[in-house]
C-alpha cells in the first residue's frame, strides 16, 4: 500500500494521519508534513498511527526530527502504534521523546 | 542561494561523486550525499562497493578517482544515496607479499574499519550464509539520538562499585523472566535495572560490546555436540558498532540507539557505565585467518610483524595489533572519543592492556605513546581508564603500568592475595596491603588508592562458588582436554571437590563466601563484583567459560531465591560500603593522628588490641578506622573495626576502645548463623564491648557510633 501522509491544523493542533509502509522513501513525506505544521506554529503534533504498516528506522528518525524542530514544550502524540512499533520505540528510548496512547480523546 | 560545494563534481555510471574530505574517517552523512573516506599507505587502488541492506550482490563498485586521494587517504562524496538501505565496503589493490607482510587481495571485500554500524550479522547465534562474499558489512550511523540532558556521571573513582557482567549472560536465561526478544540484550539490561539499583552497584562494567563474530572458531563440544562459541567477544571486528546480536532491534540495523537507550537509562539511575574493550588483538587470528578490514587495508600498518612476515603473537589470539604506530594510536584514540562522545561512556577497561605499551617489535617502552595520549586527551578527561596490566607475551605491570596519574590497574595481587589469605595460607602482612589500597604498589608513585581495583573473581578463572567448592578447574566441556584456564586459581574445595550435601562443608563454603565479599568491600579502592557471585552462580568448576552460550555461563535467576542470604549479605556490605567514607579515602592512609582525634587514621590489632602478630604463619588480623579521618578528615564518619580469622580454630579478639559516648555496634558476623549482616543503621549494639568471639574463618565487622 501506498505511504500518506495527510495534515489538518485546526486551531493549534496538528493531525497527522499516517497509512502504507513508512520507510526511507517515504519518510521525506512525513517530513514534510511536519515541516508544514512547524511553519504553523502549532503547540501539539498528533501522529494517528492505526493504518500504518510499517515503520522503518527512518520513520523513528522522523519522530526526532519532529521533536527537535517543534522544540520541547510542544508534545507530540503517536496513537494506536501497532505493537512491535511500539516495542522498539521502547527499546531505542524514542518513547520518552514522544507520547504514546492507544487512544487520542480532543 | 544554495552552497556551491555540495553540487556534484564527477559521476561513474549513474552515480554522482565529488571529492571528499578527507576527515573525520568513515562513512559521514553530509548536505545531499555521504562522504566516504579511508586510509591505506601501501595499497595502489580501491573502489568503493556498494550494497542493497541483505543483498548477496554488489549494487555498484566505484573506483575512486585518482584525484580524490589526498597524501594516503582516499575521499570521495556520493550523491542521491538511499542510506538507510546501504552497505558499504571496500576493494583495494596492492602488493602482496608474505615476507614483507603485504597481504593486498582484490578478490576480497573489506569491512572499514571506521564503520559505526556493521550489519550482516544482525541477530546472535544465526548460521551465516558461509558462501557470502561479504560477511560483515559496514552501514550508516546516525547520530539524533535523544540525549535529553545526559552526560557521563563522572563519579569519583573511589566510591565507584563496580559490577562485572556479560550483556548476554545476564538475562539470557529463562529465569530472567523478562520478555523473550529481550533476553541476553541490551534491552534486556535496561529491563534489570531495579536488581542492579537494589544491589547497590554503581557502576557496571561490559565485557565486549564492540562487534564480533560468534563464530569465530565455533566448533561442536567433543562431549554433547553443542556448538561452541567465541562467547565472551574478546576478538574484535569493528571497533566502532555495538554488537548487533547484543540488540533486540539489530534486525531493524538499531543496535546503535538500544545501547545508547541502556546507557542513558542507567545514568538516569546513577549507575556509570564501563566497557571493556580489546584493542590487542582482532578478530583477522594469524596467518590462517580470515581476511575482514585491517588485513586487506594495511597489514603492515595495523599489525605487530616479524621480519619474516609471520604475526606476532602477545595476545595469545593469533595477531597483535601494532599500538604504537601512529596511524593505529589514532584509530584507538578515535575510537575511545567516538565512545566517550557519542555513547556518554563513563570509562573503558582496556584488555591486556600491557600490550599497548609495546613497541612495533614488541619491546616494552619506558614512555608508550598511545598509553599517554589516552592519559592527557580532553574528550577522555573524565573517562576512567582501567588497564588489565598484563599481557599474554609475558610482561606483567601490575604495580608499574605508565599511569600518568590517570591509569588506574585490575590488581591482579590483590586476587591473589586475598584468596590465599582466605584458604588459611596466613599471609597477613600481605593482606594488610590489600585492605589499605596496595600502598606498597602505589604510593609510592603517588597514586592514589582507587588506582586499585580490587577484585577476587572476574570474568576469567572462577566464579566466587566454585573458588570455595574446587581445587581444580575442571574445562573438559571446552574441548582442550581441559589445557585451558589458568592452573594456579588459589582455591579450596573446603572438603569435598564440587557439588555436596554435606551440611558442613556447604556451610563452611557460605561463610567463606560471605568472608570473601566482606573483605572486598571494606578495603580501600575500587571493590569489583562478578556478575552472579551475589548469589552463589558456579561453573561447575570450569574457570574459562569463554565458550559456552549456555548454563555453564548464564545467570540462573531463581539463584535470587536458593541463595537468598548470601545475597542479602552482598546488598548489606555494598550498603555499608555506600554508607561509610571513611571506606571509600582518596588518599592513602597516613598511620598517624592528624585531626586530633587521638586515633591513627587506621590502626591495626591482633587478638589482642593493638598488638598485631605480623608473622607468616598468623591467620588473625583485625584493623580499625577512625571516623574523623574519613576522606582527609574531610567529613565525620563512624569508627569501623574488622576482626579477620581464617584460623580454623574461634578465637577471642580484644577490641580497641573507642571515645566516650560511643559504642561498638555490629554490622556482619559471617559465623553467626542469622543474621549473619544487617541493613546499615539497625545494626544491634555489642553486648561486651571488650572482646568478642571470631568463629573460625569468620569475618567480624562492627560500626562505632
Amino acid at each position: 500500500m501506498t505511504f500518506t501522509a495527510s495534515l489538518e491544523i485546526i486551531d493549534d493542533v496538528a493531525k497527522i494521519t499516517l497509512a502504507g509502509e513508512l520507510d526511507a522513501a517515504t519518510a521525506p513525506d512525513l517530513k514534510a508534513a511536519v515541516e508544514k505544521a512547524v511553519e504553523q506554529k502549532v503547540k501539539r503534533l498528533v501522529l494517528f498511527a492505526q493504518d500504518l504498516e510499517y515503520m522503518a528506522s527512518a520513520g523513528l528518525r522522523v519522530l526526532l526530527f519532529s521533536k527537535q524542530k517543534l522544540g520541547v514544550d510542544v508534545d507530540i502524540y503517536v496513537v494506536g502504534a501497532q505493537e512491535y512499533i511500539l516495542e522498539t520505540l521502547e527499546k531505542t528510548g524514542f518513547d520518552q521523546t514522544v507520547i504514546l496512547v492507544d487512544k487520542y480523546d480532543e | 542561494m544554495e552552497r556551491i560545494d555540495i553540487h556534484p563534481t564527477h559521476s561513474y555510471e549513474s552515480f554522482k561523486l565529488r571529492l571528499g574530505r578527507p576527515q573525520p574517517f568513515g562513512a559521514t552523512i553530509v548536505p545531499g550525499g555521504v562522504n566516504f573516506s579511508i586510509f591505506s599507505s601501501h595499497s595502489t587502488s580501491c573502489s568503493l562497493v556498494l550494497f542493497e541492506k541483505h543483498a548477496k550482490a554488489p549494487l555498484a563498485e566505484i573506483p575512486f578517482p585518482d584525484e580524490f586521494r589526498i597524501g594516503n587517504v582516499y575521499c570521495m562524496v556520493v550523491f542521491d544515496l538511499d542510506y538507510e538501505n546501504l552497505e558499504y565496503g571496500y576493494r583495494m589493490d596492492g602488493p602482496n607479499n608474505f615476507q614483507q607482510g603485504q597481504w593486498f587481495d582484490s578478490s576480497k571485500i573489506l569491512l572499514d574499519p571506521y564503520a559505526k554500524v556493521i550489519g550482516g550479522r544482525d541477530a546472535w547465534g544465526v548460521i551465516p550464509d558461509w558462501e557470502d562474499i561479504y560477511h560483515h558489512r559496514g552501514r550508516i550511523a546516525f547520530d539524533d539520538f535523544d540525549w535529553g540532558n545526559d552526560r557521563a556521571l563522572e563519579i569519583p573513582p573511589e566510591d565507584q562499585i563496580i559490577y562485572e557482567m556479560h550483556v548476554r549472560s545476564f538475562t539470557r536465561h529463562e529465569s530472567s523472566g523478562i520478555k523473550e526478544n529481550h533476553r541476553g540484550t541490551f534491552a534486556g539490561i535496561r529491563d534489570k535495572i531495579p536488581y542492579l539499583k537494589e544491589l547497590g552497584v554503581n557502576a557496571v562494567e561490559l565485557m565486549p560490546v564492540y562487534e564480533f563474530d560468534e563464530f569465530e572458531n565455533s566448533r561442536p563440544n567433543p562431549q554433547t555436540g553443542e556448538t561452541l562459541y567465541n562467547y565472551w567477544g574478546y576478538s574484535t571486528v569493528g571497533f566502532f558498532s555495538p554488537k548487533a546480536g547484543y540488540a533486540a532491534t539489530g534486525k531493524f540495523g538499531m543496535q546503535v540507539d538500544e545501547l545508547k537507550n541502556l546507557v542513558k537509562e542507567l545514568h538516569k539511575n546513577g549507575i556509570e557505565v564501563i566497557l571493556d574493550v580489546v584493542f590487542n588483538h582482532t578478530a583477522e587470528g594469524n596467518e590462517r585467518g580470515p581476511t575482514i578490514s585491517f588485513r586487506g587495508i594495511d597489514n603492515k600498518t595495523y599489525y605487530m610483524m616479524t621480519p619474516e612476515g609471520y604475526y606476532f603473537n602477545f595476545s595469545g589470539c593469533g595477531n597483535t595489533i601494532n599500538c604504537n604506530n601512529p596511524i593505529v594510536r589514532n584509530i584507538v584514540l578515535d575510537c575511545l572519543r567516538y565512545w566517550a562522545a557519542e555513547y556518554h561512556i563513563d570509562g573503558f577497561r582496556f584488555d591486556l592492556a600491557s600490550i599497548l605499551g609495546r613497541d612495533p617489535l614488541g619491546y616494552p617502552l619506558a614512555n608508550p605513546p598511545l598509553l599517554e595520549s589516552l592519559a592527557f586527551d580532553p574528550i577522555l578527561a573524565k573517562c576512567k581508564l582501567i588497564a588489565e596490566a598484563w599481557d599474554a607475551g609475558g610482561l606483567y605491570q601490575v604495580g608499574s603500568f605508565p599511569a600518568y596519574g590517570r591509569w588506574a590497574e585490575w590488581n591482579g595481587k590483590y586476587r591473589d592475595g586475598i584468596r590465599k589469605f582466605l584458604k588459611g595460607d596466613g599471609t597477613v602482612g600481605k593482606i594488610a596491603q590489600c585492605l589499605q589500597g596496595s600502598p606498597d604498589l602505589y604510593a609510592w608513585a603517588g597514586r592514589a588508592p582507587a588506582t586499585s581495583i580490587n577484585f577476587i573473581t572476574a570474568h576469567d578463572g572462577f566464579t566466587l562458588m566454585d573458588l570455595v567448592s574446587y581445587n581444580q578447574k575442571h574445562n573438559e566441556a571446552n574441548g582442550e582436554n581441559n589445557n585451558d584456564g589458568s592452573n594456579d586459581n588459589d582455591s579450596w574445595n573446603c572438603g569435598w571437590e564440587g557439588a555436596t550435601d554435606d551440611v558442613a562443608i556447604n556451610a563452611l563454603r557460605r561463610r567463606q563466601i560471605k568472608n570473601a565479599i566482606a573483605i572486598l568491600l571494606v578495603s580501600q579502592g575500587v571493590p569489583m563484583l562478578l556478575m552472579g557471585d551475589e548469589v552463589g552462580r558456579t561453573q561447575n568448576g570450569n574457570n574459562n567459560t569463554y565458550c559456552h552460550d549456555n548454563e555453564l555461563s548464564w545467570l540462573d535467576w531463581d539463584l535470587q531465591t536458593k541463595n537468598a542470604e548470601i545475597l542479602e549479605f552482598v546488598k548489606h556490605s555494598v550498603a555499608f560500603r555506600r554508607s561509610h567514607p571513611v571506606l571509600r579515602n582518596p588518599n592513602h592512609f597516613r598511620n598517624q593522628d592528624y585531626v586530633g582525634s587521638g586515633y591513627a587514621d587506621i590502626t591495626w590489632h591482633g587478638t589482642k588490641a593493638w598488638n598485631v602478630d605480623w608473622s607468616e604463619g598468623n591467620r588473625a588480623i583485625a584493623f580499625l578506622l577512625c571516623g574523623k579521618h574519613a576522606k582527609r578528615g574531610t567529613v565525620e564518619d563512624n569508627y569501623i573495626y574488622v576482626a579477620m580469622n581464617m584460623h580454623w580454630q574461634t578465637q577471642w579478639f580484644e577490641i580497641p576502645g573507642l571515645p566516650p559516648s560511643l559504642q561498638w555496634h555490629v554490622f556482619a558476623n559471617t559465623g553467626a548463623v542469622f543474621p549473619s549482616s544487617y541493613l546499615p543503621g539497625t545494626e544491634p549494639v555489642l553486648e561486651n564491648q571488650s572482646g568478642l568471639l571470631v568463629g573460625d574463618r569468620s569475618v567480624v565487622i562492627l560500626v562505632g557510633k
